[in-house]
């Protein structure tokens, strides 16, 4: 008998059951005609052969029902016929079914949303072959501990030297702008060296990849193109193989398109690369020496991660020539080795850890939820039930209505939660500042939908079968005794206790973000955000090739903004703060003995304008700022954060010391000290910083900050400023527009994702857990009317009556909290990364949620005490 | 395969067939010709030598579960005094049932005759 005859004959029963049944009454009925017709030949007469005949056969119904459930298919058809009664049920109590479909959807929703990010994102392995084995290598600085990009001289150094990696690769970061084919573009891109893509394992769909001599000084200019630029820019046409573009005025040929498939996780938003170029004789005072490098490396599969790691170590431990080093890069501190997924998921893990518990609760407690409504159901329906099992109902026919009820409410929600997940998932793709990375495979996809299936049909199943078998040893017989009853209120009670407690849960983590966020949102950022516009212009190309014209640039984009109506001051900075720059060099004094050993030497490097600390609003706290007259072959002066002059030069006057930044013989005068200003984000602690004129610097910055400080709204403005820049030179990108509020805003971001996710589960769990306290009291005072008409019939007072429901309330909460904090005590550790100066174990947040739970008990508990009260002593004689 | 419900206690004259024993019954009466329903019961009781009285539920119930199985396969036919009826016929794998059971039938029939024949 094979199972797929089963299933086809199955369905078809199912899809033609009507036909089915005219099948089997038909040939009833011919067996009738044919026995009748035998008792005839026999010598009945036609009346007696025909009651003979139906006497033999017994009832035609219950032949009919019993060739009906041979197949499997009649469990589906009794089932949907509960499913069906269990709808017309569920639409007599709108509201309850409403609640409990929607609080399921909400908890279904945000994990389903939740399964289909962590999924691709924290689950699944990089899609690469053999992606495990893929690392990132980063120079851990003199220090030691702070990754740092390579230079190329240490990448050489590397591939030359280690046995346990099978290939490496360097990348930076390129954006070209394409010119030709329509608009000019600026394209995201990187310049990467030869082994780049077969590091990754992943070679071009079209065309070719690239080769050692792609990757010399002034080799043909190559590129290699993603399947969507392909497609947008080239309309798919594979002739574009071997065709010449125009990339920042130069002419480039392409020669590769990367698969469709192709996810370049390193740096997402990458279309274009092209090989690095760099020079192996490694010029001295070359950017081949330059800490600006990410580098990629492949593990051989017979090594292992610790291995590598080592070896590394034991490299960087061991100068041997033909390898020199020069001090910024002699790899003192060794290197930081993480497998490639912990770079991409490192920034996003804790956040979407939390918020996944945070749904993984908020489902729970939705689930707890339908539970104890369905106990309260079944409660009500006793007395139903009981006469059903007294007309001889079996146990299992009994169970199956709450079952359907509960499975119609859960799929309900689950569909609602899918829904749900749909939108929270675009939601959470589109929400700025969270850059989830492996975007294109976030979605909710058919895993997800079995996932939510799956969880749904469960919750269903288990919401409608513990009713049931909690009430199921009193519905015997009508009229259950009443340690049923009291067994059924421990059980309502228990589950509404943990409810309380999961709300606990959700409300310390909501309250320990709200106030982690509001501590930030206190953080002085060391400049005033209100009113500053800012956006990037880059210079790139040929007519750009000399210093001068850069700088020219700048200087003549900076004039044209200041004249734009309703600019107050305008000026340039190389790096901004809380954009994501971190430009770093290493700053000494000619005593370096104030800093204590292996404290870290560097600094963050801002190559400025005139006026650029009155347009940013930092304070200057001595001396005199940078202005006008710091040129080009002046004396070399900088000014430093206040954090610099406190570690550097301690119990002196700073101004007038000289400072070295970068090179050895980079040395400029100190004529300020400026307040701390927070760069990476609000909470990084990192404030050391030196500024310079951006005349005086002696490499040109290619792409510089305009500033701008206005007297009216800066939004305003940016079209007129756009305009302004334009006039200067239409062919550069001005690109990360974007007001200082802005900014501020988005390096909180992740924080206020979590907060926000937090704050809704959170209400959502309070909600439910006082409905459910409410519920369990209501319940229990309708059951008790005649004990407590009994008990105010001998003298018990209202207020009594009233506080023995109060105390209940109170007992319920008070286990639930107790419960609750222990577990937030331990859960909140997941917690920490987000935090922000306040411990996870935040003795105020934990008592201020349990008071507030607290309050919600006692509100819950008022109607129920008031009807309580109110019930008339006369009730007692009347029933 | 024994799915068939107890057809109630054995009478004298009128017995009813041996529980578990229906569906090799079924298989070797339409081993011979395609039958309808009542046709299976009457030859049935015909093959006994009137000892087998075949309960018409049970019979048509085991019907459909037998072409479920895919032991049977049935159409609808007039019968030769032109009623309509539903016609039954073994399949290949009915075929080969009708041989496993009767084998193993055969072998526990011998079982219990020695044991009575000790008992005797």
């Amino acid at each position: 008998m094979s199972l797929r005859r089963q299933i086809v004959s199955g369905f078809r029963a199912l899809v033609r059951s009507a036909a089915a049944d005219r099948d089997v009454a038909d040939e009833i009925e011919h067996y009738l005609a044919e026995a009748t017709a035998a008792y005839r030949e026999r010598g009945l007469s036609d009346h007696e052969a025909r009651r003979a005949a139906q006497l033999d056969l017994g009832s035609r119904t219950a032949i009919r029902q019993e060739i009906r459930a041979v197949g499997w298919e009649t469990g589906i058809e009794s089932l949907l016929l509960d499913l069906r009664r269990a709808v017309r049920r569920l639409r007599r109590s709108p509201a309850f079914a409403a609640v409990t479909a929607a609080t399921l959807a909400l908890g279904i929703g945000a994990s389903t949303s939740m399964f289909s990010v962590v999924r691709p994102v924290l689950l699944q392995s990089l899609p690469y072959p053999d992606a495990d084995r893929l690392v990132t290598i980063a120079d851990a600085g003199d220090a030691g501990g702070t990754p740092i990009d390579v230079t190329f001289g240490t990448f050489l150094e590397v591939v030359a030297r280690s046995r346990s990696l099978q290939s490496a690769a360097v990348t930076r970061s390129w954006q070209p702008t394409l010119n030709g084919y329509g608009d000019a573009e600026r394209l995201d891109g990187q310049s990467v060296s030869g082994d780049y893509f077969r590091v990754l394992g992943v070679g071009p769909a079209i065309g070719r990849d690239f080769s050692g001599a792609d990757d010399r000084p002034g080799a043909p200019q190559v590129a290699i193109i993603t399947d969507g630029l392909w497609r947008r820019r080239f309309g798919g046409d594979a002739s574009v193989i071997g065709r010449t573009i125009r990339l920042d005025g130069a002419a480039v040929t392409i020669v590769g398109i990367m698969p469709r498939t192709f996810e370049n996780v390193w740096s997402a938003q990458a279309q274009i690369w092209r090989p690095l170029g760099y020079d192996p004789s490694l010029p001295v005072q070359g950017r081949e020496w330059g800490h600006h490098l990410q580098l990629i490396a492949r593990v051989r599969s017979d090594s292992k991660l610790d291995t590598t790691s080592r070896e590394l170590a034991s490299i960087a431990r061991t100068p041997a020539a033909p390898f020199s080093r020069p001090a910024w890069a002699s790899l003192r501190g060794g290197f930081l080795i993480n497998p490639l997924q912990d770079l991409v998921t490192a920034r996003v893990k804790p956040a979407l850890r939390s918020v996944t518990i945070g749904a993984l609760l908020l489902l729970l407690i939705a689930a707890v939820n339908i539970v104890n409504l369905m106990l309260a159901r079944g409660a009500e329906r006793r007395t139903e039930l009981a006469t059903c099992a007294a007309l001889g109902a079996s146990r299992a026919r009994l169970l199956t209505p709450l079952l359907g009820e509960a499975l119609v409410l859960a799929l309900v929600g689950g569909t609602l939660g899918v829904a749900l997940a749909y939108m929270m998932v675009n939601a959470l793709i589109a929400f700025e500042g969270f850059a989830l990375p492996r975007l294109d495979a976030i979605r909710v996809d058919p895993a997800a939908l079995a996932f939510a299936a799956a969880l749904s049909t469960s919750i269903g199943i288990i919401a409608g079968c513990i009713p049931g078998l909690a009430l199921s040893p009193g519905i015997e017989a009508p009229g259950p005794g009443p340690r049923v009853i009291a067994g059924h209120h421990r059980l309502r009670r228990g589950f509404v206790a943990a409810e309380v407690a999961l709300a606990m849960v959700l409300l310390v983590g909501a309250g320990l973000l709200v106030r982690s966020v509001r501590q930030l949102m206190a953080v002085p950022p060391g400049f005033r955000p209100e009113r500053v516009l800012t956006l990037q212009v880059q210079t790139a190309g040929r007519e750009f090739r000399s210093p001068d014209t850069v700088r020219a640039l700048f200087e003549s984009v900076r004039e044209a903004v200041r004249r734009v109506p309703g600019v107050a001051s305008a000026a340039l900075t190389s790096q901004l703060p809380l954009t994501g720059d971190g430009d770093i060099y290493g700053a000494g004094t000619k005593d370096d003995s104030a800093l204590p050993p292996g404290a870290d030497p560097s600094a963050y490097r801002y190559a400025i304008s005139a006026d650029y600390l009155a347009t940013m609003g930092i304070a200057l706290e001595r001396g005199r700022t940078i202005n006008e007259q710091d040129r080009s072959g002046g004396q070399p002066v900088a000014l430093i954060s206040a954090s610099v002059a406190r570690r550097r030069f301690p119990g002196r006057d700073p101004i007038g010391q000289q400072l070295r930044l970068g090179p050895a013989d980079n040395w400029f005068t100190v004529v300020g000290v400026v307040s701390n200003v927070k760069q990476l984000s609000l909470a990084a602690s990192s404030p050391d910083a030196v500024y310079v004129p951006e005349a005086q610097w002696r490499f040109v910055d290619r792409a510089m900050w305009v500033v701008i400080r206005t007297t009216v709204d800066p939004a305003t403005i940016e079209t007129a400023a756009r305009q302004a820049i334009r006039g200067v030179n239409p062919n550069q990108p001005i690109v990360q527009v974007a007001t200082m509020e802005q900014r501020v805003a988005a390096s909180m971001a992740r924080q206020r994702l979590v907060m926000g996710a937090f704050d809704t589960f959170a209400a959502v769990a309070l909600l439910l857990a006082t409905i459910g306290i409410y519920g369990v009291l209501a319940g229990g005072v309708i059951e008790r009317t005649k004990e407590i008409a009994v008990r105010t019939a001998v003298g018990a007072s209202r207020a009594s009556i009233m506080g023995q429901v109060g105390r209940q309330a109170i007992a319920m909460a008070a286990i639930g909290i107790v419960v609750g904090g222990a577990v937030a005590r331990a859960m909140s550790r997941s917690l920490v990364a987000l935090l922000f100066e306040i411990s996870p174990i935040d003795g105020l947040t934990y008592v201020g949620v349990a008071v507030l739970l607290l309050i919600a008990a006692t509100v819950s508990a008022i109607v129920p005490a008031w009807r309580a009260a109110r019930i008339e002593p006369a009730l007692a004689l009347r029933s | 395969m024994y799915f068939t419900k107890s057809e109630g206690s054995v009478a004298d004259a009128n017995t009813d067939v041996i529980q578990g024993t229906l569906d090799m019954l079924i298989l070797k009466a339409l081993s011979l010709e395609p039958l309808h329903g009542f046709g299976i019961g009457r030859r049935l009781e015909q093959l006994s030598g009137h000892v087998f009285k075949v309960n018409p539920g049970s019979l048509l119930t085991a019907l459909t579960r037998l072409e479920r199985y895919g032991w049977l396969e049935s159409e609808w036919a007039d019968t030769p005094n032109a009623r309509r009826a539903r016609f039954y016929r073994l399949t290949r794998a009915g075929r080969k049932q009708l041989r496993e059971e009767t084998t193993d039938w055969a072998r526990r029939a011998g079982a219990i005759a020695r044991i009575l024949d000790a008992e005797g």
